[in-house]
């Protein structure tokens, strides 16, 4: 019986091992390629040790598709999406949580059904409103669109149920203001909320590829996931280069989601699951 | 009084001035475009040509037989393995599970379009895929240049990333099946093959049709993997509803037609989350 148990650990491990091995490889891989030269990653055997081309593959990648500036723009359109967007739902969430207006119940299962519409039906429209603003190839045009995003809202609407509602009335007894409320009482207590939704806010606007790829149409505007595609997209693909920029791409938000697990991981499913 | 009615007007304002303008707006705008046709802004109302259009289309029929034949062999194994992998991080025999949750949930972080060009490489005919394929002494195997292959490699490449997410959440799941079921299971003598099927399984099923209906709608749309990975090839195999709705729109600037594409898949959306719901009945 002992025996069985012990036999049983062993194959649990193995399977268990060789899944982790197979997940983790391609991030290995990716690394690796961006360590070494074009043609490595096709030699045979294959090369599967670090090479000493990081640098050029990184100075070759720059002059490519400008990393700095790539960088920035991923970073700058998702920062400034993250926080505008994470103040707008939360706001929107509130409202429906914690007041009795009218028209509450309508627009908000207006904003659930559009959950069921896809992205896709907004995109031409989009594009010819933006083309008529003049906003093409603009910051403004990524980062508008999904600012009030249905599921953000669903989500802290959900936490803000939880938030006792006599807090607020004694607040509001106590002579404070609706904002001084919303930001001194109610907020300071959905950090982890905030934390979440802000990840999931951040994730789907550094990831988003679709949009960015119609709106933007410069290199000096390209974020990192269609700078990526187009450099991939070339005739002839430095493969090097390509993986430094998988890499760099990457390596932030491994590292961010690595720190900070638990928030990222409901974050992610949307706080499905805690 | 009076200023106090204003106050949830104030916190849901800018929402719904933002949703109106960059959501409702182009939803009932594309509806509209569905029924015109013409290139660029000279378009006039067809009526339902562009839905007769579609039936005649044969790459829009192409298109839709390759969603489906990846929505049907993708997320079922998708969503099993998944359900193993759960399963077995979640044994009382097992330490480490962090470190085995982390690896297998990382893959979830990585950007669609990063991920698809480290696959697209790998299986590459001389990539390291077909190296080791080699190397054991089997036939390399023509991954992207095969209208099987490369379906097949869209579908290895869509698992990797997307089964840790799913286990996360089976795996919450699983801590709220009651531990006696099992053990009044196993009193009886039942194997653990067939608990997974007659109390794990079971027991998900809400969980699991939640994860089959998100995995579903995010196939019906799916774009940027066969956008990068083998950008629709070889020969249309790969071609995806959202990737001809795109190279409709953005190439041939046809934006009658394209909005036609996007309603299609609204309807498909709605229809296969319909049909998900009525399968697994019975709860609500």
């Amino acid at each position: 019986m002992k025996k069985n148990k012990t036999t049983k650990r062993i194959l649990l491990y193995i399977a268990l091992i060789i899944g982790a091995l197979v997940s983790l490889f391609p991030f290995y891989w990716a690394a690796i390629g961006a360590t070494n030269t074009s043609g490595s990653m096709f030699s045979q055997p294959p090369t599967l040790l670090p090479g000493s081309m990081l640098m050029e593959n990184i100075r070759n990648l720059n002059e490519s598709i400008g990393i700095g500036r790539v960088m920035f723009n991923s970073l700058f359109i998702a920062v400034t999406y993250t926080v505008l967007a994470l103040f707008i739902c939360t706001m929107a969430a509130y409202a429906f949580a914690k007041f009795n207006f009218k028209g509450r119940n309508v627009i908000f299962t207006i904003f659930l059904l559009s959950m069921m519409v896809p992205y896709h039906a907004t995109i031409i429209p989009l594009f010819k409103m933006m083309a008529a603003l003049n906003w093409l190839n603009t910051y403004q045009a990524v980062i508008l669109p999904n600012l009030a995003y249905p599921f953000a809202i669903f989500l802290m609407r959900q936490n803000l149920l939880a938030f006792p509602t006599s807090l607020i009335e004694a607040a509001r007894i106590d002579g404070a203001g609706e904002w001084k409320i919303f930001f001194r009482i109610v907020l300071p207590s959905m950090k982890p909320a905030l934390a979440a939704t802000a990840i999931f806010l951040f994730l789907y606007q550094w990831n988003s590829f679709l949009w960015p790829l119609i709106a933007l149409s410069t290199t000096d505007m390209y974020t990192f996931p269609v700078a990526l595609s187009t450099l991939f997209g070339l005739s002839r693909i430095d493969y090097g280069q390509v993986m430094a920029g998988v890499t760099i791409a990457t390596i932030p938000i491994i590292i961010f989601f690595l720190l900070l697990q638990r928030q990222f991981i409901s974050g992610m499913l949307g706080s499905a699951v805690k | 009084m009076k200023q106090k009615t204003l106050v949830p007007y104030m916190f849901v304002g800018p929402a719904v001035i933002l949703f109106s303008i960059f959501m409702a707006y182009p939803i009932i705008y594309s509806l509209i475009l569905s029924f015109q046709s013409g290139q660029g802004s000279n378009l006039e109302f067809t009526g339902f040509d562009n839905f007769q259009r579609l039936l005649s289309d044969d790459i829009f029929i192409t298109a839709l037989k390759n969603t489906f034949i990846l929505l049907i062999v993708q997320v079922p194994i998708m969503i099993f393995l998944a359900l193993i992998i759960a399963n077995l991080l979640n044994s009382a025999l097992l330490k480490f599970k962090g470190v085995f949750r982390v690896s297998f949930f990382l893959p979830a972080v990585t950007s669609l379009v990063a991920y698809s060009i480290i696959f697209s490489i790998m299986l590459m005919n001389d990539g390291v895929v077909n190296q080791v394929i080699a190397a054991i002494g089997l036939d390399r195997i023509p991954w992207l240049s095969d209208p099987f292959w490369a379906k097949a490699s869209l579908v290895i490449a869509m698992t990797w990333r997307w089964v840790g997410y799913n286990m996360v959440i089976f795996l919450a799941g699983l801590q709220n099946i009651p531990e006696e079921l099992y053990e009044a299971a196993s009193m009886d003598g039942a194997s653990k093959i067939r608990q997974f099927f007659s109390i794990t399984i079971p027991n998900l099923k809400p969980v699991i049709l939640f994860t089959t209906i998100l995995s579903t709608i995010g196939t019906l749309q799916l774009f940027d993997e066969p956008f990068v990975l083998t950008n629709g090839g070889p020969s249309d195999a790969t071609l995806t509803i959202g990737m001809y709705l795109y190279q409709t729109g953005f190439r041939f600037f046809d934006f009658g037609y394209a909005s036609t594409i996007a309603y299609v898949i609204v309807i498909l959306i709605a229809v296969m989350t319909f049909i998900q719901f009525k399968v697994t009945g019975d709860q609500e």
